[in-house]
């Protein structure tokens, strides 16, 4: 999270809202390794066309860097992601996680901002499917006689 | 070529640079002195119906136009901030309400001792007012905010409650118990969150989203509180207008400043008062951008202070996870605090102190995120196991660590970087001290015994938290020594008669809390300091 403003630091302006063009399709395979389909919870992946389809639009201020992050990846398959089976992809994206922490986590913040306000994967993890607002939540109040011991201390402050 | 033609406006009495914690507070109190009173502020109204809370991609709008870096957003009442060279990064927000827009609602005081450093320490300075000074202010600063506590705080002087305090929660009771365990302090936040109805807002319903924008109006952001009733009393706010630098004449007084509008137009603004309310970033910035023959190095800036003793709070984050279901995303996110280890108590290795502020859990964006930056969550497989674990079960806290005057931390000028309008942009040279590296330390290592305490697994800590530079102070600081001091102890300048400051750059010291009650009281001590004096305010 820290890195994700420590890479935005230089004065950029507002992306346009184009889509972003995974032509490649390496995008696409890298969200299929980072969060698989689950049938146990009944989730879908994070490949999933609707889910992709929300990601590829909501790039934001992340596109440049998301651009990069993909361009490496491809550059350490000697040309595409999609190119190589599945196990040598897994294993090369293991490498780039380790080599490349900051651009790993523009992939992961882009990835989880769309997946997890898809609304199959709020239903499945227990949350509404609805914004905060207006509706609000529940929060217990809670118990103020727990406070008791703090105020039998007696004063603190100089 | 089209010729240069600089508009300039009728005079007004007060000019008010900034319409955020401090200016509207200023404008508010000095409504009752009918002076025509104008306010210049670079950014604009937010329209609540805009907040990331109303939207199914709230979290993802925390990270661009919400965003707390001015650099990430980028928007046109922003301006652009260097601040590679430090470890903490600038955060701030730029319209009406200012920093308080985006701020979490989390209001404590400082202590009567952060007042008396020098004198109780041995370090630092004392200021030239004591908490006592303050208190009335503080008290009425918060009735127009719409402060909830609970009365009766060992950690503090007795303080009136305005109304209930926010909700313990399940967060506020695990963390609670492990306190009394401990035996360490502990009670429910101070929150400029409405808890009942008050003066026609309505109370909180627990969004979890105080920290990008209250779209139900229950969190007090000065545009929901001081600035309806600062332009009931016919205070003029205007907007979309940046103040490049502030005027004086051959007296050495301010006469009025420069600004560009909303079209670009450059435009002069006379007035006989000038009030600056930018805060520890932009006063300073606005300072050293105002210089002229008689004042080559800036403005008020004989003692050569201005942009220097930058303080900026450091905080170090200790999270962990229970197995049973804490308050995830729900309720203000800082629900309770701890001073104990405010005071100072040299057998800890460090003077001064911090404290706590306890914190509920995160959306499930962040949970995801934050669990696979710390290895909780890994890609694969496994991730919807861990993530399972993880939601909705996380709590823990921030130590917000006093941090020490020291003229080597500044805000200067970049040589290159340039906002919008051409105007240079702030430069942050900044350390973390020894002092407040051991108290960061310190904090963490307590924080940890406090989640073991409660039970918690899967700890993870960071220290600096980087991205948390939001309490911007001590860059014009206040003191009776002109020479070592920017404005006195009232908030006039020294060196510029009718130029006031109003905002965390007059601290003189951090203290250990979270500064906007403080910036807010002192504003309105200033006000009040006019308004007493109006007869020899220049003298």
């Amino acid at each position: 999270m820290t890195f994700l403003i420590e890479t935005a630091m230089t004065f950029s302006a507002v992306p346009d809202e184009d889509e972003f063009d995974d032509a490649g399709g390496t995008l696409l395979a890298v969200l299929g390794h980072m969060i698989p389909a689950s049938a146990e919870f009944g989730l879908p992946g994070a490949d999933d066309p609707a889910v992709y389809r929300e990601i590829l639009r909501s790039t934001g201020r992340d596109r440049p860097f998301l651009a990069e992050a993909l361009g490496m990846i491809d550059a350490m398959a000697g040309g595409s992601l999609g190119s190589l089976p599945h196990d040598r992809q897994t294993a090369l994206l293991a490498n780039f996680r380790v080599a490349e922490p900051e651009l790993t986590a523009i992939l992961e913040a882009v990835t989880t901002r769309c997946y997890y306000r898809d609304d199959r994967v709020m239903t499945a993890i227990g949350i509404e499917v609805r914004a905060p607002f207006p509706i609000g939540y529940e929060v217990e109040e809670g118990d103020w006689s727990l406070l008791d011991p703090v105020r039998s201390r007696g004063r603190i402050w100089r | 070529m089209e010729a240069y033609a600089l508009t300039m406006n009728e005079r007004v009495d007060v000019l008010i640079i900034g319409a955020g914690a401090s200016g509207a507070a200023v404008a508010w109190s000095l409504a009752e002195t009918k002076m025509r009173i104008l306010c210049l502020e670079q950014g604009d109204w937010q329209k609540s119906s805009a907040f990331p809370s109303t939207g199914r991609d709230w979290e993802a709008r925390l990270s661009e136009d919400f965003s707390i870096s001015p650099n990430r957003r980028g928007l046109a009442a922003d301006y652009p901030v260097n601040d590679a060279d430090s470890p903490i990064k600038i955060a701030n927000f730029n319209g009406v309400g200012g920093g308080t827009v985006l701020y979490a609602g989390h209001y404590p005081r400082l202590h009567p001792s952060d007042f008396k450093v020098r004198s109780l320490d041995g370090i630092a300075d004392d200021w030239p007012i004591d908490y006592n000074t303050l208190e009335p202010f503080y008290g009425l600063n918060d009735r127009i905010m719409g402060i909830s506590s609970l009365e009766g705080d060992p950690a503090y002087p007795f303080k009136e409650a305005v109304m209930p305090p926010i909700p313990l929660g399940r967060t506020g009771q695990t963390l609670g118990k492990a306190m009394n365990k401990l035996g360490w302090h502990w009670w429910p936040s101070d929150a400029a969150i409405l808890t009942q109805e008050y003066e026609g807002r309505a109370p909180c319903i627990n969004l979890g989203q105080c920290g990008s924008g209250c779209a139900q109006g229950a969190k007090g952001s000065t545009d929901v509180t001081y600035w309806p009733e600062a332009i009931r009393a016919r205070i003029e706010l205007r907007t979309r207008c940046r103040v490049s630098r502030i005027e004086t004449n051959d007296d050495g007084m301010a006469t009025g400043a420069y600004y560009f509008d909303a079209d670009g137009r450059e435009v002069f603004q006379p007035a006989e008062i000038v009030i600056i309310a930018c805060n520890g970033i932009g006063t300073p910035r606005l300072l050293l951008n105002s210089t002229s023959a008689r004042f080559p190095t800036g403005l008020a800036n004989s003692s050569g202070l201005v942009g220097k003793n930058l303080m900026l709070h450091p905080y170090a984050q200790i999270r962990g996870h229970f197995d049973e279901p804490m308050d995830a995303h729900r309720g203000p996110p800082i629900c309770t605090w701890s001073h104990e280890f405010y005071e100072t108590d040299t057998a800890r290795g460090f003077l001064r102190g911090y404290c706590y502020q306890f914190s509920r859990g995160m959306g499930p964006v962040r949970t995801a995120m934050n669990g696979m930056i710390d290895g909780l969550i890994p890609w694969g497989e496994g991730h919807h196991d861990a993530f399972h674990r993880m939601f909705g079960h996380s709590a823990g806290m921030v130590s917000v660590c006093e941090d020490l005057p020291e003229e080597i931390n500044t805000v200067t000028l970049d040589a290159d970087l340039k906002d919008g309008n051409g105007i240079p942009a702030p430069k942050i040279t900044y350390r973390i001290g020894e002092n407040t590296q051991k108290m960061l330390d310190h904090s963490v290592a307590r924080g940890i015994e406090i989640l073991e305490a409660a039970g918690a697994r899967d700890i993870t800590t960071r220290s600096p938290l980087a991205y948390a530079g939001w309490h911007l102070m001590g860059t014009a600081r206040m003191g009776t020594d002109p020479k070592r001091s920017v404005v006195n102890e009232w908030g006039r300048s020294h060196d510029v008669k009718n130029l006031f400051i109003v905002d965390g750059s007059v601290f003189v010291t951090s203290g250990g809390v979270n500064p906007t009650s403080t910036i807010q009281a002192v504003a309105l001590y200033v006000a009040d300091q006019i308004k007493s004096r109006l007869y020899d305010l220049f003298d």
